[in-house]
């Protein structure tokens, strides 16, 4: 029906950058995993299929924005649901961001940090998991979405309080000399934590939106 | 004519009901984006007219009955005035009634000719200044808590509910279109009605009375009104009481139709009045004061959190203001009227002569009194008119259509052809100056033979002399000469050997093929000499100290000699290689 060829275009859009989002998400776990435990083939493939992937939610993106605003399509809430697909976008490109600066800047990693690493990813990645559904309840029932972002907040938390420990591990316990080491791992776990930060932010984007919608 | 000047007021009147009420019905929708202007005007001015022509008529006969008004000229001072206050209100940017107006308007006449005041139609008429709001607050509430409900469980993506919500609006807008034209007709053509011409326009497939035609007239004037003036308070209206969503703008429409709907349709009190029912009076009802009760319905769903109590209190204050404004209007005008101008404002005919008669036999009574006009005819003939303009409209649009397309292909052509030029003579031009080059070293070539064939005979010239010379020693006895003679030719051999001349050339054309090196070399070394700037040359050239030695000249312990100066001279460390430096600069 033609009135609704807009409406059906943009609804598939969005369902596909959500997609997207989803699984930038698991390739940055994977990617940090394959890094940290020397898979380098793996991890390569991961960083270019991320960086496919943050290509094509760009590409999403821009698309659905193209269309709301020539079609005038929810001229009252095209402005909020343009400003969450941005936050989503910018989770997956902190995403490809990080792989990134893992191969252009090699760190070091202390062996006894792999786990940590690994479950500093494993919170960030789940914080944007997380942050997808409640995105995608925004569309269909706003009700929802309070109940589905709970879970952001507790992996940002989580995640926060593990790059803590990190940080202190790599300042006062772990016998690294150079101190241009630590400030790396600092960094690093700086990078990762962020990635949680950004979907705190999502979180946020959408609970105010949902009130919007649902008084 | 006469009575077209006079109906003039209501036209004004008309015009900004058009101009203010317009905005009840899409202004939400047109406020909030849903809908454009253009396309909520076309719509509302369409709608408007068909109900005003069909179904305006109960209404009207109630607004009648408070005050005949019996007099051309008492009707358009009532109208004028009524018109008056409204465009006053709403150049105040105050949400105005006409209907209020009106009343206003009217009970300022009957004050002023001392006619009877019909209380009972009065009271009527101002409890549905109370009903009215009240039952667009609670149908506005039952829907939209149903609307809510429904949403909830059908669980609608948000893009496609706003196509959905965009095509309700527009029906519902149509709808309330509808109802505004049949329920406020009266307030724009009402005091005219009792002066309603007595004709009959038949149409073949139905038939407009007097009173119709003036219905019409009405309609059309708020078409105008709407076109002309109502976006700014589409703006107001839509943006200023609530922010509304565009769910809650379709229920308030809705909820608005639905109400003049009741208030104007002669069948639905028949059909309460058949069940036993009390059938709802038919009075105008003011549509702003309706929106105002369907907006604070939802606002009560809501939980009344987002209600500007400002703005209602400022259009509270606008119902107060707007009939006794109208009424003292009135009053004043009507004296001036009667006693300036000298113009009738009443005929002050009995209360009993002036009972309208039933509404069902209206229409047939009216047929046989009336002065029948056939229209079918100049209907038809209207009709074609109308096909034929629009024929020709489409015809000349398509044209320019194609015409357009055409230009706008030809200018591609054009820039195609310019592009395409443009490239050629660019090809041109490298060619020209590639032909350029290869002749300048055709002539270079040319140069080159002509030298060596210049030095092989110079070389052969030399050698003839230097073996006639010999010859003529061996044969010398005097020992002396010949040894004198021997030294001179071993002097002219070894300034020979120094090929100055093929040295010259040389360092020539080196230089020619070196320049930006040269130039890089002296921007850094401004120091260098030009000796020391051909040693360079030659060590980037990679040649060894003894090639360098027979090129410059000197012998090979001053040209490594020459090297340690310039390299100390450039700076360069004792590891570093000088060629490679030298590559590099």
């Amino acid at each position: 029906m033609k009135p609704f060829k807009h409406a059906n275009k943009s609804i598939e859009l969005i369902d596909n950058f959500l997609n997207t989002i989803d699984r930038g998400a698991i390739i940055f776990k994977e990617g940090v995993k394959n890094y940290l435990y020397g898979n380098r083939e793996n991890f390569v493939d991961n960083l270019k299929t991320l960086s496919a992937l943050e290509t094509d939610a760009d590409i999403y993106r821009r698309k659905v924005e193209n269309i709301l605003y020539t079609q005038s399509l929810m001229p009252q809430l095209r402005g909020d649901i343009m400003r969450l697909l941005e936050e989503l976008d910018n989770t997956i490109d902190l995403a490809k961001k990080n792989l990134f600066q893992f191969d252009v800047e090699v760190p070091k990693i202390p062996a006894e940090l792999n786990q940590d690493f690994v479950k500093l990813s494993e919170l960030s990645a789940a914080a944007i998991e997380s942050v997808v559904p409640a995105a995608r309840a925004y569309f269909r029932s706003p009700e929802l979405v309070k109940e589905k972002i709970h879970r952001v907040y507790l992996y940002e938390k989580e995640a926060d309080k593990l790059a803590d420990s990190i940080k202190r591990r790599v300042f006062q316990e772990l016998p690294i000399e150079k101190l241009s080491e630590k400030f790396h791992l600092r960094y690093f776990t700086l990078h990762i934590e962020n990635l949680s930060d950004a979907a705190e932010r999502v979180a946020d984007v959408l609970s105010i939106m949902a009130i919007k919608r649902t008084t | 004519m006469l009575f077209l000047i006079f109906i003039s007021s209501g036209l004004l009147l008309g015009w900004s009901l058009g101009s203010n009420d317009a905005a009840n019905i899409f202004g939400t929708a047109v406020g909030s984006r849903m809908i454009s202007f253009r396309r909520a005007a076309w719509i509302a001015s369409i709608f408007v007219v068909l109900g005003a022509v069909f179904q305006g008529r109960g209404a009207s006969e109630t607004l009648t009955g408070l005050g005949e008004v019996d007099a051309l000229g008492g009707a358009f001072t009532v109208a004028l005035f009524a018109g008056f206050t409204v465009f006053l209100m709403t150049r105040a940017r105050l949400p105005v009634s006409t209907s209020q107006a009106v009343v206003g308007a009217i009970l300022g006449w009957t004050f002023f000719t001392g006619s009877d005041t019909d209380y009972s139609v009065l009271t009527k008429i101002v409890s549905t200044w109370v009903s009215g709001p009240v039952l667009g607050m609670i149908f506005a509430a039952i829907l939209y808590i149903l609307l809510r409900k429904t949403l909830r469980r059908t669980k609608i993506h948000v893009i496609k509910l706003d196509t959905y919500i965009r095509i309700a609006l527009i029906m519902a807008g149509a709808f309330g279109a509808y109802s505004l034209g049949a329920n406020n007709i009266a307030n724009v053509m009402g005091v005219f009605v009792p002066s309603a011409p007595d004709i009959l326009l038949n149409f073949g497939i139905f038939t407009l009375d007097g009173v119709q035609i003036l219905f019409l007239l009405g309609g059309l004037a708020i078409a105008v009104g709407i076109f002309t003036y109502s976006e700014r308070v589409m703006q107001t209206v839509g943006r200023g009481i609530l922010a509304l969503t565009p769910e809650a703008a379709f229920i308030v429409v809705l909820a608005q139709a639905l109400v003049l709907f009741l208030f104007s349709s002669i069948r639905f009190s028949e059909m309460l009045m058949a069940i036993g029912l009390p059938p709802l009076p038919l009075v105008p009802v003011s549509s702003t004061q309706v929106v105002i009760g369907a907006v604070l319905g939802i606002g009560l769903v809501k939980g009344a959190r987002e209600i500007k109590i400002k703005t209602l209190s400022g259009v509270a204050l606008g119902w107060i203001i707007t009939p006794i404004t109208a009424g003292i209007f009135t009053f004043f005008a009507l004296f001036f009227v009667q006693n300036v101008f000298g113009i009738a404002v009443t005929k002050q005919i009995p209360a009993e002569i002036i009972e309208m008669p039933a509404i069902e036999s209206e229409p047939s009574m009216l047929a046989d009194v009336a002065q029948q006009i056939n229209m079918v005819l100049p209907g038809l003939l209207i009709l074609s008119m109308a096909i034929i303009v629009l024929l020709v409209y489409l015809f000349f649009r398509l044209q320019k259509k194609r015409l357009k397309t055409e230009n706008e292909l030809l200018t591609h052509q054009n820039q195609y052809f310019n592009a395409q030029k443009a490239l050629n003579d660019m090809e041109i031009n490298a060619i020209q100056m590639e032909n350029t080059m290869l002749s300048n070293q055709l002539e270079i070539k040319r140069q080159e033979y002509n030298n060596i064939l210049l030095n092989i005979s110079d070389q052969k010239k030399f050698l003839e002399s230097v073996s006639e010379q010999i010859s003529r020693l061996i044969g010398e006895k005097d020992l002396e000469k010949r040894d004198r003679e021997l030294k001179a030719l071993s002097a002219r051999l070894k300034q020979r050997m120094s090929f100055a001349r093929e040295i010259d050339d040389f360092y020539g054309k080196i230089e020619q093929t070196h320049r930006d090196f040269i130039v890089k070399l002296t921007e850094r070394f401004p120091d260098l000499t030009e000796k020391e700037k051909r040693l360079a040359i030659l060590l980037r050239l990679n040649l060894s100290s003894k090639e360098i030695a027979t090129l410059m000249n000197i012998s090979t312990k001053s040209a490594e000699i020459a090297r340690y100066r310039l390299r100390k001279k450039i700076g360069l460390k004792e590891r570093a290689n000088v060629h490679e430096f030298l590559t590099n600069l």
